[in-house]
């Protein structure tokens, strides 16, 4: 059982590392402001969500009531970055649009 | 006249009942204490609170709103199994050595029909969360712009997930 637990964990710790990682790689590899956005703003959120669904995972290692509470703390976390995140993401978007920057798109580079 | 007064005598009353409830339950979760003086304390604070402000967080709230709290509450997880199948597919997008060729960004707009305030910033909302698509704008005539990495991501829209959040609303006309 607690071997099961640990390798739970650490596959739903090591997903949420790579989405990270996927989400620095995606800002730099995306080609203009707006397709920035999407690795950077979303894939962030399954980071985050898989992250903590790993430690709640490894708190079942010593279950108690306290360990609940505190887990669904952890999860107020995540409800927060997903109330947080799109807002924060429509926010930057409308200050490009405002600003008159065009989306790249495919036939601009043909041209 | 005095049958008006009374209805919204009672529609403060519930949206105080459910302020005081939820303003309890976070006390609970928070503190995690269960002697009886903090737990009355949370009690005394939860009331003093819920009387203050119970016309500014839930303000006008119905028991058909506690409906739509349960339809909600059956729409999160369908939300996050998308979130996340949505995710894989964007990161597939970025470590994939020919991403340029599989990318496609391009505007789209479409009519959903939606009329409540708080549907379209829900709509907007999952839109934003669900990766390869971000909203640009969203009108209060439930008219969208939205951002999509790839023709893909961009074809669900608005289909499914509007229907999911005018079904929640109960908008389904």
């Amino acid at each position: 059982m607690t071997i099961f637990i640990n390798i739970l964990a650490v596959a739903f710790l090591l997903t949420g590392l790579v989405s990270f990682l996927g989400g620095a790689v995606g800002i730099m590899r995306m080609p203009d402001f707006y397709s920035r956005l999407h690795p950077a703003g979303k894939l962030d959120t399954l980071g985050i969500f898989t992250m903590v669904a790993g430690l709640v995972i490894y708190n079942f290692h010593h279950l108690s009531f306290g360990m609940v509470l505190l887990s669904i703390k952890m999860f107020l976390i995540v409800f927060f970055v997903f109330l947080a995140s799109p807002t924060a993401t429509h926010s930057i978007v409308d200050a490009g649009m405002r600003a008159g920057l065009r989306p790249w798109t495919k036939k601009k580079e043909k041209e | 006249m005095q049958q008006k007064e009374n209805e919204k005598k009672q529609a403060g009353f519930f949206s105080f009942i459910i302020t005081f409830v939820f303003m309890f339950v976070t006390w609970i979760i928070l503190s995690g204490y269960f002697e009886p003086l903090l737990l009355g304390l949370g009690v005394v604070s939860s009331l003093a609170i819920a009387w203050f402000f119970h016309d500014l967080l839930f303000a006008g709230a119905t028991v058909q709103d506690v409906k739509v709290f349960l339809r909600f509450c059956q729409y999160a997880p369908w939300l996050i199994v998308e979130i996340i199948k949505a995710n894989f597919h964007l990161l597939f997008l970025v470590f994939h050595p020919r991403m340029h060729q599989l990318i496609d960004p391009h505007i789209i707009q479409f009519q959903t029909g939606l009329k409540s305030d708080i549907a379209i910033t829900t709509l907007a909302n999952a839109i934003t969360l669900t990766p390869g698509t971000v909203t640009i704008t969203a009108n209060a005539e439930g008219g969208f712009r939205v951002h999509a990495i790839d023709r893909q991501s961009a074809q669900g829209l608005p289909g499914v997930m509007r229907d999911r959040v005018a079904h929640v609303y109960g908008e389904n006309r």
